[in-house]
Formats: C-alpha cells, structure tokens, sequence
C-alpha cells in the first residue's frame, strides 16, 4: 500500500462565471522514499491537485475524488482538527516563493519553533535546540545568530532553506514541493535540489516535486507524471520517459528542451493550454497537436495501459509498431 | 531609532508654526469682537473701547501681534483668558483629564470592539454576520454625532432611566480629585457608590463618542485581513497545521495591523473634535465644552492656545504611531 494513493481526483472552482475544472480525474501514488515528479505548465493543475490533497485550497473549490489516503487516514473524511494533526506534520509542503511565504513580523526562528511547539510539544530549550540542528541539516550558516533574524534580513535562498527546515521539522513521511526553486537563481536551485534529495536520502520521506522544469526533473525525480490542462496524459519512470514518451505533448515538451534542440529555432508547443471558455470536447491537447486527428477532436482518449505509460492519447508515440513502420 | 525619533521632531517645527498661525489667524477671521462680547448688553463708550483695545494690543498691526504671541508660545507663555484672566496653560490641563478620560474609554471601547468584530467579518467574508456587522458599522460611522447623542439620552436616561443624562459624577458626592480623572479619583476617594456613579455618567459619552472610531476601525480592520489573508505565508501557516484561530489572530493580524493602527491614530483627531460636540452635550466638563464656550465668548488666548495644545496632542500621537509601526512589522524598522 504506498503512502499516498489518490484516485480519481477532481477539483472545480466557482468562479463568477460558471464553474471551472482545475483538475480532472487524476490519480496519483507515491511511496515512501520515493521522488516523483509532476511536471506541466502554468494553469494544469499540478498545485491545486497537491494543495486540495494538503486541504489548502480556498472555500471556491470543491473536491472530489473516489480515494485519497495518505498513511491510512482518509483525507476525505478526515475532521479538520484531525488533519491539522497530520498537515504540517507528516505531510508538509514548501512553496515557490520563499520571501512572501514566510511571515515577515516574525523571526524565522519563532516560526520553526512554532511549529515544533504546536505538533511536538517541545519545551522552550528543546524547540531551540532542535531548530538549530534543523538549520545545520538544511546548510544555514551560523544557525543561533540566524534564528533571529526576519525574513527580509536575508536571501532567497536562504528563505528558502528555513522554509524546508520548517517543513522537514516533523520529520514528514511525505514532503511536497512546489516548484522550489523557481523563485531562485540557478546555483541556489542546484543547492536547493541537493538538499532535498540528501534529505529524502536520509529520512527515507517520499518527496512530491511539482516543477514546470524538465532540467529539474532530469536531475532530480524518479518518476514523472506529466500533467496538461487538469488531466494526467502521461506517467513514466524518469529514464524511459526521456527516452521514449508515448504522449504528443511530452514529446512536445522534451522537443523544445533548449539543451536538445537542433535547429536554429527553438520549437515550442503552438497555443496555449485551454481555460475555462476553450476547452475542446475530445482530447485535451488535441487543438495544439500535430498528430491530431478528427477521431481526437471529437472523442476524450481513456489512458492506455502502463506499458504505455498510461498516456491518454489514441495514437501513442513510441510504441514498437510506430518504430517498425 | 534615536536618529528616526530626532528627525521626525524636526518635521515637528514647521508643523508647529503652522498651527501656531493658523490658530491664532482662525479665531480672528470670525466675526465678532471680543471687547464688544465682554461689554455684554450694557454696551461700551468709545473711549474705554480704545483703552481695552490698547491694553490687550488689537490697536498694534496683526504681525506684531502674531509676533508677540509665538515669542510667549516658545517660552511657555499661551496668554491668559480675557474672562477669566487665568493664564491658558493652567485652565488647558485643569479640563484635560476629563476629556483625556472620555476619550480613552471611548478609544479603548472603539479598539476592544472594532478589532475583533473586523477580523470575524473577514474571516466570515460574505456571510450574515459580514454584511450585518459592515452595514452597521456604515450606519455608524454617517450618523450625526449630535443626533446619535439625543438618540441614546432619550432611550437610556428618559425612557429608560439607567443612565444620568450630563455630568460626571453625581452631585452628592465630593472628594479631592489629586489625578482629574475621575474613574480615579472616586475609586481613591473611598466614597461609597462614588465609582459607579463615575462609571454610569461615562457609559453614553463614550458610546457615542466611540462609534466612529469604532466603526471605522472595524471596517479597516476587515479589509486589512481580508488583504492578509490572501497572502502566501498565511497558507504557509495553514500548511504548518496550525489552527484557524492561532493563524487569523497572530499571523494575519499582526500584519494587519499595520493599516489599522494609522487609522488608530488619525481618529484620534477625529476623538477630539468629536468630544468638542460630546461634551457639549453631556456637559461634560473637559477641553471640547471649554473651547466651545471660549469661542461663543470669542476668547482669543484661549481659543488659539486651546487649539494649539491639541494640535501638538495629535502630533504627538501620530509620532507614537510612527514608533509603533517599527514595533509590529520589524521590515519598518530598518529604514
């Protein structure tokens, strides 16, 4: 049984005009130890699907799932002082923007002792003592002098840094990261991902990757789930899905890697992903696909099995007929 | 921080002239002429008219005179009252405490009441209790102080009786007042009854001198939450599992706060000029009623030096304010 097992999740948003379908039927699992990567671009759902898991979302949204199971509760039916027991806990998250997502009237160590006061009971000397080992694991230099400082007294980065050493303080059986490193330059990223990765090396937690990032992913994640427009169209390890992904729109994405390209000209993925207004009746990325077909653009392909990546495409890439013909 | 402080008294001196001048030059622009007023019905022969004219200097030109009373200002001296010919100084903070009382309740009654009432209507955006507490916190803040006033005298103390209609304090008692404030001074005092006498002559004052502040702290407060509560490290907060309670009243509130306490310190403007018509009415005998009377009496010291006295309070105030910006969101303080 992994760790985290989701089935079938949806999540609508009540907008002023009508609703709108953020995420669509994604299923998604992750074990203990394991990294996975959701990867797609701006608006496919990759947070929201993690944020409704966390129960973060604002009240406009609804969410539906058949299963989400995280370390046997049932994240459905879980009351809400019990899931603040386990968010922040054994599920914790880091965000994209670690200036504005730590709070500037308090000293970042007031905010990790908080939490290590509220999940763990710790006593004053205790939570000091435990916050500035946390510190030395993440790699902040200086940790007693640091504990005091406010957000905007240092870098990014180092932002950064707190931010995982206040989500790792539990120590999470799952951490989810959300696009971590966007907000930083590349040097700090490189760091960043190390330390995420040494971190799940050495407290065996299954680590959630949401990046837009495919260098990122390379480097980092086990396994990929490719997201588009709120729907999963492709699942892989990472290698294999490198090598050979079975759906247009990772191919697509791989294509306009700056470090794969050919040509002169970069190539991109023409269009845009549809919104709320434009979402096409068939296949998804059918509008911006160059294998497309009328067969796409009238019917949704189910996915295909996992020896094909359980892409949801009629005419997956990559199989052994293509390739022979 | 020394140096902030001594900087923003520097931007103290232009302010203090200004209001120097523009006190001295208000009181002059009405009509009306305070030698006539001090004649009273019997009226006042030319001759004697000249002399009293030359005796309190209206006879000099306006600079000179400006010139004479912003010298007495810089060394203390405010002029003494042409009624009662006690210096201004001393009648100022004879009447102070009373209305530095009132407005401290009504202060406190607009701050223990506004911001919680603003952070549960942002909490509960959109709900019954929003609308409600927003709409009447709209009726409150346009609704005429006077007529606000009458309103709750005819209820409370006509109809109803619970409360005295004007004073501070029943006329039966009688004790040293060493602080002027009476909440104070009757609790020392011993007297038995004396507090809560003092206590129900403040409720209606401070009802109705608080509702603005209070409406309009409650209405800043919402706002300055709702804005808050969008922000990214209040998710953080909600991620860290922390209680719903715990998060909109520290980590959304502090940085709410900022907002609200400017408002906090420019009604404290509004809490004066508010008391003038308050205390009127309630006869209540602090700085607003004195003032009020002054002017009626065209009492030029001590409609000027009154002004003045007030205007500095506020100043004051407001560098307090300053300071506490720095306190609360420690991002100020570096600057």
């Amino acid at each position: 049984m992994s760790l985290l097992r989701i089935r079938n999740l949806s999540v609508d948003f009540a907008t002023a005009s009508g609703k709108f379908r953020a995420v669509d039927g994604v299923d998604q699992d992750v074990n203990t130890g394991e990294i996975l990567a959701i990867v797609g671009e701006s608006g496919s759902g990759k947070s929201v699907s993690m944020l409704a898991m966390m129960g973060l979302l604002p009240w406009t949204a609804t969410v539906t799932a058949d299963e989400m199971s995280f370390d046997g509760h049932d994240l459905l039916t879980i009351g809400k002082r019990e899931r603040r027991r386990v968010v922040g806990k054994d599920l914790a998250m880091i965000f994209q923007e670690p200036m504005s997502s730590l709070n500037p009237c308090f000293t970042v160590g007031w905010q990790i002792k908080e939490t290590l006061r509220v999940h763990l009971g710790l006593s004053r000397k205790a939570c000091h003592a435990r916050a500035v080992e946390l510190f030395e694991q993440v790699g902040i230099p200086d940790p007693e002098r640091r504990l005091s400082a406010f957000p905007h007294q240092m870098s990014g980065g180092m932002n950064q840094r707190v931010m995982i050493a206040m989500a790792i303080a539990c120590k999470p059986k799952l951490l989810i990261a959300d696009e971590p490193t966007t907000a930083l330059d590349v040097t700090i990223q490189a760091q960043i991902l190390d330390l995420l990765t040494s971190l799940r090396d050495d407290n065996g937690m299954g680590l959630v990757l949401i990046t837009h990032d495919m260098g990122v992913v390379a480097e980092t994640a086990e396994r990929v789930s490719v997201q588009y427009a709120g729907q999963k169209i492709e699942e892989q390890p990472v290698l294999p899905l490198f090598q050979s992904p079975h759906h247009p729109y990772t191919a697509a994405l791989l294509d306009a890697l700056p470090e794969r390209a050919t040509e002169k000209h970069l190539p991109t993925i023409p269009g845009m992903v549809p919104g709320q207004f434009d979402r096409p009746a068939g296949c998804l990325f059918s509008p911006r696909c160059k294998y497309a077909n009328s067969k796409c653009k009238a019917e949704q392909p189910a996915p295909q099995g996992p020896e094909l990546g359980h892409a949801r495409c009629f005419y997956p890439l990559n199989t052994d007929e293509r390739i022979a013909s | 921080m020394l140096n902030y402080v001594l900087s923003r008294l520097l931007t103290f001196v232009p302010t203090f002239f200004g209001v120097t001048l523009i006190s001295f030059a208000f009181i002059r622009v009405l009509p009306g002429d305070p030698i006539i007023v001090m004649a009273g019905e019997r009226g006042v022969s030319q001759e004697r008219y000249d002399q009293l004219a030359a005796q309190f200097g209206f006879d000099r030109p306006m600079y000179v005179q400006f010139w004479e009373y912003f010298t007495g200002v810089l060394q203390g001296d405010l002029g003494n009252s042409f009624v009662t010919k006690k210096p201004v100084w001393d009648e100022f903070f004879a009447l102070f405490p009373a209305t530095l009382e009132l407005s401290l309740c009504a202060m406190v009654l607009a701050i223990v009441l506004g911001l919680p009432a603003g952070v549960i209507a942002a909490v509960n955006r959109g709900k019954f209790f929003d609308r409600a507490l927003m709409s009447t916190a709209l009726v409150g803040y346009s609704m005429p102080i006077f007529w606000w006033a009458l309103l709750l005298i005819i209820v409370f103390s006509g109809n109803l009786g619970w409360t005295p209609v004007s004073g501070r304090i029943d006329l039966l008692y009688y004790f040293p007042d060493p602080t002027g404030f009476m909440l104070i001074d009757s609790l020392a005092s011993g007297q038995k009854g004396a507090f809560w006498s003092a206590i129900r002559h403040l409720i209606l004052p401070t009802i109705v001198l608080g509702t603005i502040p209070l409406a309009v702290i409650a209405r800043q407060t919402r706002s300055a939450m709702l804005e808050v509560l969008g922000e990214d490290y209040v998710r953080t907060a909600r991620a860290k599992g922390m209680s719903p309670g715990r998060i909109n009243s520290i980590h959304a509130l502090r940085n709410a706060l900022i907002p609200v306490i400017t408002v906090i310190g420019l009604s404290v403007g509004t809490l004066l000029a508010g008391a003038i018509l308050t205390e009127t009415i309630f006869s209540w005998p602090g700085i607003g009623k004195w003032m009020v009377d002054s002017i009626f009496r065209r009492d030029y010291p001590v409609v000027q030096g009154g002004l003045l006295l007030i205007a500095v309070m506020v100043m004051i105030v407001n560098l307090t304010v300053d300071m506490l910006y720095g306190l609360i969101n420690p991002k100020i303080r570096k600057r």
